[in-house]
């Protein structure tokens, strides 16, 4: 029985294999496009997501563009909590053109790598970066992107440190993890406070952000606190918060067009559904008489409509099938030609289960009228329709 | 040759009322997202590029791609306000505004959420400088106090910006004495003060940038050339549409390229959906073409027939879809400009000239996804077609 109930939906998608493959062709489309769409808004994401839990962020409170006393290190130090201390400035350079944007950031060598272990860095490529003033350590992802090289010198044109600034590649970092940023370069803070002090004396001893670590990731709240309480009612409050809520704090910036994105891909499910609703509806008219004999001969409605709905899960899910194998290799070639704009472009496990489960639910709706129009059927009028 | 009667094809689409709703909506779906993109891309554009007037000239420091990077230090500004190209204004002042330029961080009334605000100090001249600001609410700030106008976009998005609202930031507390609208631009978006308290209480003595008019719009190349000359100076002058086009291009550019990809993928699902509809309309109606055919309907008119009918279904489809994106007019959306890294609101804008694409774009995917099944019709032999039950 179920055997031959199989055989029959088969037989009966493919005697419109015009029809048929059509369908398919959009459900391949459709669920192709909602994994890529998927995978987009999880790479906004990305930077939360490999956020430490024990890691604070000290910034001053007015915003991003005002800058820190370095003297702040020693006093975030005694805090109470705090384990290691690091700190580290946006450098904002342009390589050849804005478009190949990538962040540069000016950071304490020893003590920034020793915090973000997820940066991985071979031992003699440390030493050499740490030798060398003018030396830079790129990440992995950005020296396939550019061809470069240990040993390359790379121009940066500043934009908020005026200026070519030239920088020789020391060493090349890949990630602990999947989800760690490749694509960010790092050079000496003091070889840029250096220079800054030489040209423009006002600006030199700033820092961006410190990086503080903590004992224990339940201290955080207290920890960043008593920070701020440190700092309140001088020259310069800062504001601290979780490297998360950090991260978080840049993706709430463009959150409108996380958004929009989320919106589109799921407008693209509601096309494919009406397409689909519409095949199924014309396949289930023109056969209406089929289904009145088949009634007739003493089928249930339940078996007809479990035909059609089998029918209309099979194109679906076949449709589906596909989009999910393709959306790995396509995710992958987008991700080559964007290059750095997105350091991170991973196709996750929630995003296949939800393109398994939006092709289940167009499958399903997709079926569900013509199941309705012919389970009220009465076998006369049915015999008496004509296709 | 005479054509089939278009109401031919308008009674068949109203005979399968349900397919010819379910293929219109799908593309109506797409046209929609056609139509948004252009409509966001636009709001983005007139937002951005009508924030400067034509005869207005932005320096700023060279390289810096931004007035928040920029620095301009005291001497180069007095430099920069002897040029003889800059057009005075009443009682013979020189319409020359030196401003400072920084980011503030907001929360915004939804949810707390941070974002990055321009707030702008300017000089005597700023508001001379930009005759589409105008006050609506409270009155103009006084010079040298700690009181801030508000854009109506800021005004409306953040938490405590309403009128006679105390703010605080750099260690100090401002009152916000008036709102202003500029005609939907970028300023807007941006908090108003006069620069030199605001420099005080960022502890700068150096602006970020300066805005200057010119006499005559013609005479930009000769300012510029003297101020690419002066070796004292390492500015760069823009004319401010130029300027603020330039920071609108990343956005304009992400807008376009992810809506326009989307679009022609969901094109190729709503083509597929309309080739399938047409399809089984020819299919289901083999006999009638046999029968307009034997009537003396040559293969052209069948074809045209089937075609109309199919454009007819797109069109529908564009209309609905166009009529449900206008709506989209009364939002705004706000998000971070990535060049300037500060808000922005902009709203959709519909033009004609993004109808005329939108309904285009909608009948290439009747035009497409009608051709095959149209050329099938009109490719049946007279005895067959009416053969077929």
């Amino acid at each position: 029985m179920t055997a031959s109930f199989f055989k029959l939906i088969v037989l009966n998608a493919a005697r419109h294999r015009l029809r048929a493959g059509l369908t398919v062709l959009g459900m391949v489309v459709a669920i192709l496009a909602f994994g890529l769409l998927g995978t987009v808004v999880d790479a906004w994401y990305a930077g939360a997501e490999g956020a430490a839990a024990n890691r604070l962020v000290t910034r001053s409170s007015i915003s991003l563009v005002f800058p820190l006393p370095l003297s702040y290190k020693e006093r975030i130090r005694a805090v109470d909590g705090v384990r290691d201390l690091s700190w580290a400035n946006w450098f904002g350079g342009i390589y050849k053109e804005p478009k190949n944007f990538f962040p540069q950031f000016a950071v304490d060598g020893e003590s920034y790598f020793r915090l973000y272990p997820e940066f991985v860095v071979g031992e003699n490529a440390m030493r050499d970066f740490l030798r060398d003033r003018k030396g830079c350590i790129v990440g992995r992802k950005l020296a396939d992107v550019h061809g470069f090289k240990v040993g390359d010198t790379l121009t940066l044109k500043g934009t908020l440190y005026p200026g070519n600034w030239d920088f020789v590649i020391r060493g090349i970092y890949d990630g602990a993890r999947k989800g760690t940023d490749q694509s960010q370069m790092f050079l000496h803070w003091a070889y840029l406070n250096e220079t800054v002090k030489a040209r423009m004396p006002g600006r030199a001893d700033n820092v961006g952000v410190f990086i503080a670590e903590v004992e224990r990731a339940d201290q955080v709240a207290a920890v960043s606190q008593a920070i701020d309480r440190e700092f309140a009612n001088s020259r310069a409050e800062t504001l601290t918060e979780t490297e998360k809520a950090f991260a978080l704090g840049f993706v709430a910036m463009t959150e409108a067009i996380v958004v929009a994105i989320r919106i589109v891909s799921y407008l693209v499910i509601f096309i494919i559904m009406a397409v689909m609703a519409n095949t199924m509806a014309m396949t289930a008219r023109e056969r209406t008489a089929e289904y009145a004999t088949l009634k007739a001969l003493g089928f249930s409605p339940s078996f007809v409509a479990a035909m059609i709905c089998g029918e209309s899960l099979m194109l679906a899910l076949g449709g589906g099938l596909i989009g999910v194998a393709l959306t790995f290799p396509v995710a992958a070639a987008f991700a080559a030609r964007m290059g750095t704009l997105f350091p991170v472009f991973n196709v996750s496990e929630s995003t296949v289960l939800l393109q398994f489960g939006c092709a289940l639910t167009v499958g399903v709706v997709a079926a569900i009228l013509p199941m309705r129009r012919v389970a009220r059927l009465s076998i006369v009028d049915g015999l008496r329709a004509v296709g | 040759m005479k054509p089939v009667p278009l109401s031919y094809s308008l009674r068949n689409l109203w005979a399968r009322r349900l397919t010819t709703a379910l293929t219109a909506g799908g593309m109506a779906l797409v046209v929609f997202v056609f139509a948004a993109v252009l409509m966001l891309d636009q709001g983005l554009k007139e937002a951005l590029v009508d924030t400067g007037q034509p005869d207005n000239v932005v320096v700023i420091r060279k390289g810096s791609e931004t007035e928040v990077q920029s620095v301009i230090e005291r001497s180069q500004a007095a430099l920069v306000e002897s040029l003889p190209q800059i057009a005075r204004g009443a009682g013979g002042l020189p319409l020359v505004s030196r401003e400072t330029v920084v980011l503030i961080t907001l929360a915004k009334r939804d949810g707390d959420k941070p974002a990055n605000v321009i707030i702008r100090g300017v000089g005597p001249a700023g508001a001379a400088l930009r005759p589409q600001l105008r006050v609506v609410e409270g009155r103009m700030f006084r010079p040298g106090s700690s009181e801030i106008l508000v854009g109506s976009s800021i005004a409306q998005r953040f938490r405590g910006m309403g009128l006679g609202d105390a703010v605080r930031f750099g260690g100090r507390e401002w009152q916000v004495v008036g709102i202003f609208e500029a005609g939907r631009s970028g300023f807007d978006s941006e908090i108003w003060g006069d620069a030199d308290p605001l420099l005080q209480t960022f502890r700068r003595n150096a602006f970020s940038s300066m805005v200057f008019r010119l006499s005559d719009a013609a005479d930009f190349p000769a300012a510029r050339q003297i101020l690419d000359a002066d070796p004292r100076l390492t500015l760069e002058a823009k004319l401010e549409r130029a300027f603020y086009a330039d920071q609108s291009a990343m956005l304009s550019n992400f807008i376009n390229i992810l809506g326009l990809t989307l679009s022609v993928i969901f094109s190729v699902g709503a083509v597929i959906g309309g080739a399938i509809t047409m399809y089984a309309a020819v299919a289901s109606r083999t006999a009638e073409i046999g029968t307009l055919r034997a009537l003396g309907f040559r293969r052209s008119s069948v074809m045209a027939a089937f075609m109309l009918e199919s454009l007819l279904l797109s069109l529908l489809g564009g209309v609905a879809g166009l009529a449900a994106a206008s709506l989209m007019q009364a939002f705004t959306i706000s998000t971070m400009n990535w060049q300037s890294f500060s808000e922005l609101a902009f709203s959709f804008r519909l033009t004609p000239a993004i109808a005329a694409k939108t309904l285009l774009f909608a009948l290439g995917m009747g035009l497409v996804g009608g051709f095959m099944p149209a050329a099938r019709a009109a490719r049946m032999k007279i005895v067959d077609a009416l053969r077929a039950s």
